[in-house]
């Protein structure tokens, strides 16, 4: 008996909860004391008057229940003799459309429900747009509430093909459109209800037990991620993972991507015993025959058809933050088992969910959804998610607050490893560094307006230079009036402001410099970018900390004041937020200390990183 | 059931077994010493065969368990070969808590949460693998498969990650902690199925066999020791009953049965007509009250 997961999903109030208490109270899956305890709720919470209300069979959170909505997907288990069902119903509200994603992501098939009276909403394009993105072919547009429009087949024929018109630019293979009640349970298990007795084709439950579940994964090529290693002793020596495509047995010929070396499978250890052959899906753990270097997030793959790997890509990435995706900014990701640092380089164009329009975009806002590019900071193994949905699909992190705030899949490889090649350089960073008698540094001064910043570094460049030692400021101002003078100051150009200082940065560093940048750079997010940028002891944090107060009393260039009468918007300090570093190199409390006082510490501290 | 399905729950929990004991910094199992327990210690021997578990199980011993259970205990630590952690909230003795003189509530909010917290905090544990499945109770089914804790353990139901594909994010701040459930997906009859393909050894509360019982509020409760204190004239009677679902003694309540056999189990679990967590006394200590104790730190 195979299983199909799917998923409910569509607008609010079109009736996804109850369907799924239906279909369980249909199937017998609702046991004598759960029925008892929903006969109590339904007069407590329901929504039905005197009658069960089903839905409060699946929204089990307490705010789900006091509200009447449905805000995190829920899981649910029923089965009949051809099948067995694993179905995730999904919220509708717009605002938790990311959970509705969280369901999706896993499913084979999707029941989207209209409520008949309603017809097509923006909410069901939407939903529509995300089930079609993450790869589900196969959907049953359920024409719900048909009690309440007097069972009209034209109100549904005029919804079916409203709806076939729209998905035409889906990828959907196949879209079956059933008249329903989940209500009074028209069509559910069986069809010819009195009501809509004009209707011929298959009950929602009849197209759950014959929709496809989707290609094997068996009949591809094999590949598998390696999730871990398993070394517990010297003679044993396993790379663990989940098949993603084909199948392997000992005596194949296998590549590792991305190190390009090959060996044969030895063995696949299995409880108790050996494996003969593994098929996608199964959790394996595969011995090679040679002593091969491979680690977590690499992929073993046939060697007839090893996989690729990359590092920027053409995706398509679904936003569930509520904070704005910034190009430029670095983001963690995760694809397949491997870890990596990402930066989105550019918004290739949004998607209009309503028109399917391709829009043009400088940042993306929550559920929104765009292609872009994607770069990672290293190769990683890869397919197309069409092709593998394993090796395709990856998530974006943000790295402060560790929230999963991205979802994407792979189209294609914009650039292949096999074509890049670094220039080989003969005259290294060092010997560069050398010849100046100094080590190269990059001193990143952050603070706010008004701190001292520029003050500091031009008198710690005398004195540098006084010593015999070559420097450069780079100062946010300056840069501004030619560098960076098509920047403005919206979060999205601070980023990218801040990434091209530091990527001027690292290479007057390489020129052997010893670089003051003197930027505000508010956020914690592009220091760490910057700092990634550099080897661990060139990069230097000086924090200018002079308090908000102090700052907007000097007010040397009169900023302060002009922010606070509107003048000037997003202003650091007073409508755009400054995050203080955690663990600067070099703390300067300017306070009690005078400019002089402060490069002195500087010196001091680099002495203990020295400069000579 | 076919052996490929069970093979696919297989594979997705031992693929998420995996990804902790790569990612996690300090992980542990809690084992409870029921059936969930049993079929989760076999996937993770299963996971890192031939290697030995690389993390620790902890038992979180309320003091009030069958006595078989901690038997039971003893023999698969020494058989299964895994490092067994025990711990008891010390207010449990020093105050004599019980649920027969404090109550249901009172005695698992201290003797469980309370513990689970403590025993976490004390060894720095940052992901603890449960036993939980989603067909259990409503609040379990919205469960993320990585449930994040913010520091105090405490569950946010309606700020959740998403949660897509099998690409778990395990990234957490200082304090944070996260708790994982391998069996997410699996339903009590896929339990009992798979401990049955299996062969893998559980309880013999869980199989019926004639055993000393008293009848409370239309249940069956078991006179495990001397503890449970008797109604003026009730007196035990011998019945033919076993457990659906382990727990704390008085709060556990057997169902009558003839089930001797795995196979026997398994059929009256397809037949029946009333969820497993009805012989758990806890649950009904009011509506949600399962998503206010997780929302507390209890599993």
């Amino acid at each position: 008996m195979d299983t199909l997961r799917f998923i409910t999903c569509g607008s609010v109030d079109d009736g996804k909860s109850t369907l799924i208490g239906r279909l369980l109270y249909e199937t017998k899956l609702i046991f004598e004391d759960q029925l008892e305890a929903l006969k109590l709720d339904s007069k407590k919470f329901g929504t039905q008057g005197e009658r069960l209300d089903f839905a409060l069979l699946v929204d089990g959170l307490q705010a789900e229940r006091e509200q009447g909505i449905t805000i995190d997907v829920a899981y649910r288990f029923f089965s009949t003799s051809k099948r067995r069902f694993i179905v995730a119903d999904t919220p509708g509200h717009e605002q938790y459309t990311r959970n509705m994603a969280t369901g999706a992501s896993t499913a084979q098939a999707a029941v989207l429900l209209i409520d008949a009276r309603k017809g097509i909403l923006v909410q069901t394009k939407r939903h529509s747009r995300i089930v079609s993105m993450l790869g589900i072919r196969h959907v049953a547009l359920a024409v719900n509430k048909m009690d309440l429009v007097g069972g009209s087949q034209l109100v549904f024929d005029e919804i079916e093909l409203a709806y076939r018109r729209f998905a035409g630019e889906l990828r959907f293979e196949t879209i079956t459109a059933i008249p329903m009640s989940a209500l009074e349970g028209y069509n559910i298990l069986e069809t010819g209800c009195a009501e809509i007795a004009w209707y011929q084709g298959p009950s929602l439950l009849q197209w759950l037990e014959t929709v496809p579940t989707g290609e094997r994964e068996t009949t591809r090529p094999f590949s598998m991620p390696v999730q871990l290693v398993n070394r517990p002793n010297l003679d044993f020596r396993g790379f663990s993972g989940r098949i993603a495509s084909g199948t392997v047995k000992p005596g194949d010929l296998v590549r590792v991507c991305p190190s390009g070396v090959t060996s044969r499978v030895k063995d696949i250890p299995v409880w108790g015993g050996s494996q003969s052959e593994a098929h996608a899906g199964e959790s394996v753990t595969v011995v090679l025959e040679d002593e091969v270097d491979i680690s977590r997030g690499d992929v073993i793959a046939a060697a007839s058809h090893p996989v690729e790997a990359a590092d920027q890509f053409e995706a398509d990435l679904f936003w569930m933050s509520e904070q704005a995706l910034l190009p430029g900014r670095s983001y963690a990701a995760l694809i397949h088992t491997k870890a990596a640092s990402v930066t989105i380089t550019h918004i290739k164009h949004r998607l209009d969910i309503n028109t399917g329009a391709h829009l043009a975009a400088k940042t993306l806002s929550l559920n929104e959804i765009a292609t872009v590019t994607i770069s990672f900071d290293r190769l990683v193994p890869f397919a197309p998610y069409p092709h593998n949905t394993r090796l395709g699909a990856f998530i974006i992190i943000d790295k402060l607050t560790n929230e999963t705030v991205g979802a994407g899949i792979i189209h294609f490889a914009l650039r292949r490893a096999v074509n890049v090649h670094w220039q080989a350089i003969q005259v290294t960073k060092s010997a560069r560094a050398e010849i100046k008698h100094q080590h190269a540094r990059c001193l990143w001064f952050t603070g706010l307006s008004g701190s001292g910043k520029s003050t500091i570094t031009n008198l710690l460049e005398k004195r540098l230079h006084a010593e015999g030692k070559h420097t450069y400021i780079l100062d946010g101002d300056n840069i501004r009036h030619g560098l960076n003078r098509d920047l403005g100051f919206t979060e999205a150009d601070r980023v990218e402001n801040i990434r091209r200082v530091a990527e001027v940065a690292k290479l007057f560093v390489d020129a052997g410099l010893l670089v003051l940048v003197s930027f505000i750079s508010p956020f914690r997010a592009e220091r760490q970018l910057a700092r990634n940028l550099f080897d661990a002891d060139e990069f230097i944090e000086v924090f200018v900390d002079t308090p908000l107060e102090e700052c907007e009393r000097r007010d040397v260039k009169g900023l302060y004041a002009k922010a606070r009468r509107g003048e000037i918007k997003n202003f650091t300090g007073i409508d755009s937020n400054y995050e203080p570093p955690e663990a600067p190199e070099i703390h300067l409390q300017t306070v009690n200390l005078t400019a002089e006082a402060c490069v002195d510490q500087i010196m001091e501290s680099l002495v203990i990183n020295p400069i000579d | 059931m076919s052996d490929t399905f069970f093979s696919e729950l297989e594979s997705e929990a031992i693929e998420i077994i995996r990804e902790v004991a790569a990612t996690a910094t300090k992980p542990v199992m809690l084992y409870s010493i029921g059936k969930d327990s049993s079929v989760m210690l076999r996937l993770a021997q299963k996971a890192f065969y031939p290697g030995p578990i690389p993390f620790p199980l902890l038992h979180i011993d309320t003091g009030w368990k069958f006595r078989e259970m901690i038997a039971f205990r003893g023999r698969m630590a020494r058989e299964a070969g895994f490092k067994l952690l025990t711990y008891t909230n010390p207010r449990g003795p020093a105050e004599g808590i019980g649920p027969i003189t404090h109550g249901s509530a009172y005695h698992t909010d201290v003797m469980k949460t309370e513990a689970l917290k403590q025993v976490l905090d004390l060894h720095s544990f940052d992901v603890a693998f449960g036993g939980a499945r989603r067909d259990e109770e409503k609040s379990r089914a919205k469960e993320r498969i990585f449930s994040f804790r913010a520091p105090g353990h405490r569950w946010n139901p309606k700020a959740q990650r998403p949660e897509l594909w099998s690409l778990y994010n395990a990234r957490i701040n200082t304090g944070e902690t996260i708790r994982v459930f391998p069996l997410s997906n699996w339903t009590e009859a896929d339990i009992w199925g798979y401990i049955r393909q299996e062969n893998i050894p559980i309880v013999p509360l869980y199989f019926a066999a004639v055993r000393p019982v008293v009848k409370r509020d239309g249940q069956w409760i078991m006179v495990d020791d001397h503890r449970l204190p008797l109604e003026p004239g009730e007196t035990p009677q011998m019945l033919k009953v076993r457990f659906r679902t382990l727990g704390c003694y008085p709060l556990t309540a057997a169902v009558e049965s003839n089930a001797e056999t795995l196979e026997e189990i398994v059929a009256e679990t397809l037949g029946a007509t009333t969820s497993e967590r009805q012989g758990r006394v806890i649950d009904h200590d009011g509506a949600g009250s399962m998503e206010r104790k997780k929302q507390e730190g209890y599993f």
